[in-house]
């Protein structure tokens, strides 16, 4: 389980995060939605400490981080090993082929034989549709494919969560959906993720939970049926704002 | 003078250049590849405490290196050190060997401009490429190591290949600390002969094919490391 306790997260003047506190279900997926500037990307990212909040708990499992203290190179790598990040605009390694962007963490971080990070990574590619791509590399593949890429290279990882900040955006309808259908497979096996979305009709068809989040504070925190039948005028006029009606 | 040309004046010239002129540069640039290399990650470093000196001796070495002309540098390091009298380390002062003295100097200047490259090269990487290492739980070491400086070197081989054309141009300055290199024996000749004009375009032209085979081995050297990287790509943004 994940857990943030009254995180503040400030940019120079600008409070991003205010006081928010929420926990990430185990082996659930919890939909983050919210419009742009809210502070989605900023509590994903502390989730995986590449931002770094100034005050809050932060509960990682067993392992607790006081954001106000001096945080340990080692519970860093501890806290990364146990989330992983697919990101908007992929970022695979260019000068690395498919195969190996998804061995390189098992291979180097783990310190798992290449022989056997190899075979793993080579059934993660055929389960993501991209066993025939395994020796090409990043700048050969489509949006939908380097996104497919980058998600099995993370569960490569083996990790506990998986944190995706808007990893559908940079993409083309036709290749968002074949993306949405390797993340609703991954729910089904009950992996737990944390999605930042904004296609709503994915939100409704995955998410166990809904997080609502304005202004860096939490505005809806809870069941998926809840929120989108929810009377709050705010999130009412949020998911009309998001869904297409004439 | 046509036989003499190729029969002495040439051969000499092109003995020289195979004896100093190109082992001092490739030696040099090897050096002071090293030494940028070193002095581009303390830069970029983000130890704090002591190492904030290696940071600013680092600082200060390509601050002092690239606002000073080579040729002033070669004659401190040639004819000056000999004054530098330290009782105890240096009682007679440095005297250094021309090819020591012209490598020393080579290799500090290149390095200074080099680092300056790599650094560059280092920084230009997306910063998309760092949180997706550390994503994965890679220190920053491992990922200097494994995903930064692969690539970086990769955007560092244009202006570093011209850095090493420069190099091969400017050991000519050489000749003023008495090393007997390719523009030090056309200098020694126009000085027999009378025929300056002959003497130096002789050499001239020998500078030129170096540099000409040096241009094309760069752009081969070019495509192979650009492969699989395209412009734009390493996913900015
Ligand atoms: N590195 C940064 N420096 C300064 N401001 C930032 C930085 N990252 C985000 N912000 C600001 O923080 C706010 C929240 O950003 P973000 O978490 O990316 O929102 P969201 O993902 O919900 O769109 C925005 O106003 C944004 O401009
Ligand atoms: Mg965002």
């Amino acid at each position: 389980m994940l857990k943030l306790s009254h995180v503040n997260k400030t940019f120079g003047e600008t409070p991003v995060l205010k006081d928010l506190s929420t926990e990430f279900p185990e082996q659930q997926t919890t939909v983050v939605l919210g419009p742009s500037g809210s502070g989605k990307s900023t509590m994903l990212r502390s989730l995986n400490l590449l931002e770094r909040p100034e005050s809050g708990i932060y509960d990682c499992d067993d392992l607790q981080i006081d954001f106000a203290k001096p945080i340990t190179s080692k519970t860093t790598l501890e806290v990364r090993q146990r989330t992983e990040m697919v990101f908007q605009s992929f970022n695979l390694f260019p000068h690395f082929s498919v195969l190996q962007n998804v061995i390189e963490g098992p291979v180097h971080v783990l310190h798992q034989s290449k022989d056997a990070a190899t075979k793993e990574a080579l059934t993660l590619l055929d389960s993501v549709g991209l066993l025939d791509k395994a020796d090409a590399y990043p700048v050969e593949l489509s949006g939908g494919q380097s996104q497919r890429v980058a998600i099995a290279r993370s569960l490569a990882m083996h990790p506990q969560y998986i944190l995706l900040d808007e990893p559908t955006s940079a993409l083309d309808p036709e290749l968002e959906l074949e993306v949405l259908k390797v993340l609703l497979a991954i729910h089904d096996q009950n992996q737990s993720m944390i999605i930042v979305t904004h296609n709503m009709a994915f939100a409704q068809r995955v998410a166990n939970k809904i997080l609502f989040i304005e202004n860096g504070d939490a505005l809806y925190d809870g069941p998926t049926d809840g929120f989108f039948h929810s009377t709050n005028d705010r999130i009412k006029s949020f998911i009309d704002s998001m869904t297409f009606s004439i | 003078m046509v036989q003499q040309i190729f029969n002495e004046y040439l051969p000499n010239m092109i003995k020289a250049g195979l004896q100093y002129t190109i082992p001092i540069a490739v030696v040099s640039f090897i050096l002071g590849l090293i030494l940028a290399l070193l002095v581009a990650l303390a830069r970029i470093s983000q130890l704090g405490g002591a190492f904030k000196i290696v940071k600013g001796i680092s600082s200060f070495y390509v601050w002092l290196f690239r606002s000073t002309p080579l040729l002033v540098q070669l004659f401190i390091v040639y004819f000056g050190l000999p004054y530098l009298k330290i009782a105890g380390i240096f009682p007679d002062g440095i005297k250094l060997d021309p090819v020591v003295a012209g490598i020393i100097t080579f290799s500090l200047n290149t390095g200074a401009y080099c680092s300056e490259t790599i650094r560059a090269a280092i920084l230009s990487i997306p910063t998309g490429q760092w949180e997706a290492a550390f994503a994965i739980g890679m220190k920053r070491s491992l990922v200097l190591r494994r995903i930064i400086l692969p690539q970086a070197l990769r955007t560092a081989v244009p202006p570093l290949s011209n850095s090493f054309i420069g190099l091969v141009k400017d050991t000519s300055l050489a000749a003023s600390i008495t090393l007997v290199e390719m523009f030090q024996v056309s200098q020694q000749y126009a000085g027999e002969n009378y025929q300056p004009l002959m003497m130096y375009s002789l050499v001239a032209l020998l500078y030129a094919v170096i540099c000409t085979i040096l241009t094309w081995l760069q752009s081969y050297l070019e495509k192979v490391t650009s492969k699989h990287i395209t412009a734009g790509e390493g996913g900015a943004n």
